[in-house]
Formats: structure tokens, C-alpha cells, sequence
């Protein structure tokens, strides 16, 4: 090497991985949200990087919905399994049925929203005190202020007008008993950056995100897939298309784009050319202008 | 560009800037074009702003409302707090710190600035150099960014004309002479009519340098960091304790200066203790050189007792050691600065107590005056103290090194991060 420049996607690994260590130093009990999406599966990625050739240090954390798609449980347990890790499962079925949460109804409900009670369940049940997350700040425009380290009261909850400052690599995660922190190491990361890191490592990700055929139906514009827990309305009929995940969620709120791609360069080349934002498809962003931020500080993700 | 496609655009640089500016100079006019230009506004985001802008009952599409993203910005129409922004061109990727520019929020421009190589500066034709664009220019010296662009707009309202321009520019410079910032940037712009901004102006011909995306991504910033003086602060220490690297034992941490080689000769502080280094791992195998910003594990050819916020440098090359130090305080918190206070303090990975020994005076960020009869340190004031810590620090000054030469003040009952400085 002639030159000591890192290009983009190695700078931001050393960021991130300087974040993630930085999180094992300061915290008595991290933990990684794994959602299995692409996200967290760079996450996992970053962190086995991080202490490599030791474990790593902390469980990954999965708030399971119970309408995933089956896939993305396949993917889980295999990732779980080869890296040695520990995997905690916070299930919204059990908020549900013991009574902490009332199931919404009708052909648009999600439990995207009733994932909020689980976690926040699940971080005190396991006193969690830093839930790292792969939550990205050009995702959306509530998360464009968010911090590394970002503070959550006793109540999980988020105040965007009293954020401590964050200054160049000095990061602050005192706290008092009962309150913790999230953590987000991708912050500065772009969807391009993490395929384009997921093309350089070569790091195995789920097939829902290259094409497939699938039976759909579309709903206010977005394709959505069939699945048990979904109902159709007046109008809406399944389709069978050649279709791609762009995140992957909860079933419920995950949009699907029609894609012919079958390799990350093509999905690379995807992304380049398109003019819709990645949540563009969530119908959960949908809800209202600041629905993000609202969840946000009641101590969604 | 197609072979750049085919390897999936890796071969991209990473610029961090800062803007700040003032509501109605124009900057996010200017940023919503560099996003929009570069298309990394997407249709759905476009249509949201136009829905929210016409709600506003506003004439055109305000793209503040881009980075405006929480309820309180977009109701006061205010921006609150440092927004990150990104935008990327086949060259380089660009992570912009968009800071807003009213008096009171000192704390976010030296925030947004801590990490940026370049600040963007606007100065409206109308109005040439105010107050605000002083403060600006001073707070990205303060913080020691490398590079400087004077963006000077709304030429559309003076006609293009070159004596603007020019008259400006000697303003700026002979305030300039009293910053520390060397590579300082003049760029004639209307960020409405998109002169200069990615394609050159037809309209000011008389204007021979780039427009300011092309400066943007050409500027070169391979020199920002310090390659010179070995500095690795320890984050963690990786001991695997499993049957295949059953004695390995390894120091963390991200280069923070230098460049660091096997077989080095070097020293650990505070125990002095010298060693070589064995090999520099990463998962993708072990790297013959190792340089800033690098997250890396060092192992060493002694068995050495060293833990979180030791640091390993050269043998013949440490830095200042000790207890007592002056900085520049900027400071972040409604609560005053107490002299004789105690603070918990941050500096690389190394986490003390320190006092407040003294405060020598006040510096008044719009003349760069220092005012010494003014002790009081509120919200947004900047100050030379003096500290004590309770065990060495190993530091160098800021502006030889921005990672080993900056620190966090924590308030000891509140938790709060309450002021950032910058070690003289």
C-alpha cells in the first residue's frame, strides 16, 4: 500500500467497530438487537470483527413479532449457531397473551407498534443496560439527529430536545440505575454503504433479499406478501411476481420491490439507479409525518 | 464509470464537512441542491417536503424540511439540534454535519465540527461579512478544521459582478489573518439559480476555479491526518481463552496518529515498560502497516500488564505526560463552569476525575477578543482553564493531533456530557 488512505466502507468499519468495542468497555450488560435483517446482519458481522479471535462479548437480542417470515428465522438460527453466540428471543405473542399488549385488528394491523412493550420488557427482565441497534440516520428523518449513544430514561424513553453533545471519538455512556442507552454504530452508514460492505466481505445474507417469485398483493401501492397473518381487502387479490425484499421486517410492514436481482452487484445496481427511499415501503412510517419520532421516544427501536 | 459500477463503487473517498449558516443565507437552499443534484433525495422524501411545504403555506418547496426532522423544528421552523446528511458522487461519499447558526448554539457547530476535515461557510453578496460568519470561520479554526470553502451567495442578486465577489473576499481575509486555518476557499455561488454549485456558471465567466461540488471532491485530504507520531490508545483487551489461541492476548483500540509496523519498537504508557510488536491482526488477517483512522489488535513480543486507557506509542516518540494542563473549553450546559469544581473527565479511552484549577479569561467568538474581567463560563462560552487530573494523562496538543488532544467534561451527579476541550 502506497497511499494511507481507507477508502469510504473501511472507514466506516473502523468507526463502527471502534463503537461497538467502545460499548463492551463502558456497559456491564450489551446487548445486540438482531432483527435479521441486512442491518443487523452487518452488526453481527462488525462485531465478530471487533474481538475476533475471542466471542463476542454479548447475546443478540431478537423481538420476534411471531410474523416473520420464515426465512429470517431459518437465517437466525444458522447465523447463531455457526458464530457460537447467545440468543436471548423477546416474543410479542407472550406480551400479547399475558395481557401487557392488545393485538390490533382489522385488514391493517401490524405488531409492529406492540414490539415497543416486548423490548422494553425484555431489556429490564434481562437488565440490559446498552441495546445496540442497526439503525441508520438517512433511514429517516427523525433518526438524522440521533446519536451513538443515545440516552433513554427510566421509562426507555427519548428526548431529541435534550441530547447529550457528542464530540469526536469521546463517548459518554454514564447513566443512572434503571436507565440505559442505545447504541447505534451504523449512524453513518448509507443503504448503498451496507451493500456495498456486504459485497466487499462477502457476508452472507438471507434469500429474501434477492429475487424470488412470490404471491403478493398490493395495497396502497406497496406489495406485501401473503402470509397467514395478513387479510386481504375488498379489491385486493394475490399475484404471483418476481419480487425482493429491500428490508426485511415484521411481514406486516414489509413492502416488497418487484426485482430481478440475483447478486449483490445487481442490487448494487438497483439501488444506484432508484428514486424511492428503502422505507419508502413501510407502510409503519406511513402512519403520520413524525410517526417515527413519536415511537422513537416511547422507546421503539 | 463502468468498471467503477462493476466494483460496486469501493473505491470511494469519505469527506466529513460542517455548514452552519444563518436562517435566510441560503444554506439550505445549498445543501437541499447538493443532495438533490447528486440524487440522493428520492422521490418519496421530494413529495413528503412539497405535501409539508404547502401545508406551511409556503411558495416553494422548502428543503429544509429535509433535515428538519423533528415535530418541535418543523412546528417553530427552527432547526434544533446538528443534523447528519449524506450524499455521494461516483468520487467520493460525504457525510455532511448540518448545524443551525443562531447565537445560542455554539455547542452544536463545535460539536458538528469535531469531525469534519472541511467547514462550509455561506456569506450572503447582500451583506458581505457579519458577525455569524466570523463566529463560524473562528469556531472551525478553534477546532482546528483543516479546510475552509467561503461560499459566497445569492450572486444572482448582485448581478454576478466580480467586485462583490472580490470585496468580500478581502474582508474575509483580513479577519482571516487572525485564524489558524491555512487552505481557505472562496467560491462565487447562487445556490437557488445552481451557479457554481455543481456546474460551472455561464454567468460569471470571470470566475476560472471549480464549481463547489467538483472542489468537494477533489479537495485533498490525505494529509488531515497525523501520520507521524505513533499514538494507539488501548480500548479492550482480547484474551479468547478457548484450546486454538489459547495464549493469545491482544490490545484493541483505533490508531489515533503514526503508522504502526510488525517488529516496531514500542513503549507502553504510563509503565514505560518497552516491548516490539508481534503482528497487527484483523479477521481479514494481519496488516503489514497499520494508520489512522484503523481499528486494529496489536500484539506484542513481552508480556506487558496493560489495560484500557494505557497507551502504546514509539519508543522515541511519546507524548506529554502529566497531570496539569491548560484547554479550551467550550462549554455545553446551563449549569456554570465552577472553579475548583470536579468533573469526571474523558480523554482517548482514559476516563478520571479532574478539578477546575483556574480560568484565565473569555473568549468573545464574534472580535476573538479575550475578555479576562469575565470568569463567568455559561452555555456556549468558550475559556482557557487550567485542569488537574487525578492520574497522568498522555496527551499532545490539539492541534497536533485532534483525538490524543481533545477531552469531555462530565458532570459527576447529572451524567451529562457539560464541555468539550481542546488541549493547548
Amino acid at each position: 500500500m502506497t497511499s494511507y488512505n481507507l477508502n469510504h466502507i473501511k472507514i466506516l468499519e473502523a468507526e463502527s467497530i471502534f463503537i461497538i468495542r467502545e460499548v463492551a468497555a463502558q456497559f456491564e450488560r450489551p446487548v445486540l438487537l438482531f432483527s435479521g435483517g441486512k442491518d443487523s446482519i452487518v452488526m453481527t458481522h462488525l462485531a465478530i470483527k471487533a474481538f475476533w479471535p475471542a466471542k463476542i462479548p454479548f447475546p443478540l437480542l431478537h423481538i420476534d413479532t411471531g410474523h416473520n417470515f420464515k426465512e429470517t428465522i431459518e437465517f437466525r438460527d444458522r447465523l447463531v449457531k455457526k458464530t457460537g453466540t447467545k440468543l436471548v428471543v423477546g416474543s410479542v405473542q407472550e406480551s400479547i397473551n399475558s395481557g401487557r399488549v392488545t393485538e390490533e385488528t382489522g385488514p391493517e394491523a401490524s405488531r409492529n407498534i406492540l414490539q415497543t412493550t416486548t423490548l422494553l420488557d425484555s431489556l429490564e427482565k434481562f437488565k440490559f443496560d446498552a441495546a445496540m441497534g442497526g439503525a441508520r440516520r438517512d433511514e429517516e428523518k427523525a433518526r438524522a439527529k440521533e446519536r451513538f449513544f443515545s440516552h433513554r430514561d427510566e421509562f426507555g424513553q427519548w428526548d431529541p430536545k435534550n441530547q447529550r453533545p457528542e464530540l469526536w471519538n469521546l463517548f459518554n455512556g454514564k447513566k443512572n440505575i434503571g436507565e440505559h442507552f442505545r447504541i447505534f454504530p451504523l449512524s453513518n452508514w448509507t443503504e448503498m454503504d451496507v451493500w456495498q460492505y456486504i459485497l466487499m466481505d462477502n457476508i452472507d445474507i438471507p434469500n429474501l433479499y434477492y429475487t424470488h417469485e412470490r404471491e403478493v398483493f398490493n395495497r396502497d401501492g406497496v406489495w406485501l406478501a401473503k402470509a397467514p397473518s395478513m387479510e386481504l381487502k375488498k379489491n385486493e387479490k394475490y399475484e404471483t411476481k418476481k419480487v425482493r425484499c429491500r428490508t426485511i421486517g415484521d411481514i406486516s410492514c414489509t413492502g416488497l420491490t418487484l426485482s430481478t436481482a440475483n447478486s449483490l452487484k445487481d442490487i448494487i445496481k438497483e439501488i444506484a439507479a432508484t428514486r424511492i427511499t428503502e422505507r419508502g415501503g413501510r407502510s409503519d412510517d406511513k402512519r403520520s409525518e413524525a410517526a417515527m419520532e413519536d415511537r422513537k421516544k416511547e422507546g421503539y427501536f | 464509470m463502468d468498471s467503477h459500477k462493476d466494483n460496486g463503487y469501493l473505491d470511494m473517498e469519505l469527506l466529513r464537512f460542517t455548514t452552519a449558516g444563518s436562517v435566510d443565507d441560503g444554506k439550505s437552499t445549498l445543501i437541499g441542491r447538493l443532495l438533490y443534484d447528486s440524487k440522493s433525495i428520492f422521490e418519496d422524501q421530494y413529495e413528503a417536503v412539497k405535501i409539508a411545504s404547502e401545508r406551511l403555506g409556503e411558495k416553494f418547496i422548502n428543503l429544509a424540511l429535509l433535515t428538519d426532522g423533528l415535530r418541535a423544528e418543523r412546528e417553530q421552523g427552527i432547526t434544533i439540534d446538528v443534523a447528519y446528511r449524506y450524499f455521494a458522487t461516483p468520487k467520493r461519499k460525504f457525510i455532511i454535519a448540518d448545524t443551525p447558526g443562531h447565537i445560542q448554539y455554539t455547542r452544536n457547530m463545535v460539536t458538528g465540527a469535531s469531525t469534519a476535515n472541511l467547514a462550509l461557510i455561506l456569506i450572503d453578496s447582500r451583506k458581505g461579512v457579519v458577525e455569524q460568519t466570523k463566529r463560524h470561520s473562528f469556531i472551525a479554526s478553534l477546532l482546528k478544521i483543516p479546510h475552509m470553502v467561503i461560499c459566497i451567495n445569492k450572486m444572482d442578486l448582485v448581478d454576478y459582478k466580480q467586485e462583490v465577489f472580490e470585496s468580500i473576499k478581502k474582508d474575509f481575509k483580513n479577519f482571516a489573518s487572525k485564524l489558524e486555518t491555512q487552505d481557505i476557499r472562496f467560491i462565487p455561488i447562487s445556490a437557488l439559480k445552481g451557479d457554481n454549485v455543481v456546474e460551472k456558471s455561464k454567468r460569471m465567466t470571470w470566475y476560472n476555479d471549480s464549481s463547489l461540488l467538483h472542489l468537494l471532491e477533489t479537495i485533498h485530504i490525505g494529509s488531515d491526518e497525523n501520520l507521524v507520531d505513533c499514538r494507539f490508545p488501548v480500548q479492550y483487551v482480547i484474551r479468547p481463552n478457548n484450546d486454538k489461541f489459547h495464549d493469545y492476548r491482544g490490545y484493541a483500540g483505533t490508531i489515533a496518529g503514526g503508522i504502526f509496523k510488525p517488529n516496531d519498537k514500542i513503549m507502553v504508557l504510563p509503565s514505560g515498560f518497552t516491548s516490539s510488536i508481534k503482528s497487527i491482526d484483523t479477521l481479514d488477517g494481519p496488516v503489514d502497516e497499520a494508520f489512522p483512522p484503523m481499528s486494529v489488535t496489536i500484539r506484542l513480543n513481552d508480556e506487558i500488564d496493560i489495560s484500557r486507557g494505557d497507551m502504546i506509542v514509539r519508543e522515541k516518540n511519546s507524548p506529554i505526560v502529566g497531570q496539569d494542563f491548560d484547554v479550551m473549553m467550550c462549554w455545553m450546559n446551563e449549569k456554570k463552569l465552577l472553579l475548583k469544581g470536579k468533573y469526571t473527565i474523558r480523554h482517548t479511552t482514559k476516563t478520571v476525575r479532574c478539578i477546575i484549577k483556574s480560568i484565565h479569561y473569555k473568549v468573545d467568538i464574534n472580535t476573538l477578543h479575550r475578555i479576562e474581567s469575565d470568569k463567568e463560563i455559561g452555555l456556549n462560552d468558550i475559556a482557557r482553564i487550567s485542569i488537574r487530573t487525578t492520574q497522568p494523562f498522555f496527551y499532545d496538543k490539539y492541534k497536533i493531533n485532534r483525538i490524543t488532544g481533545s477531552i469531555i467534561l462530565i458532570n459527576e451527579s447529572t451524567n451529562e456530557t457539560v464541555g468539550a476541550g481542546m488541549i493547548i
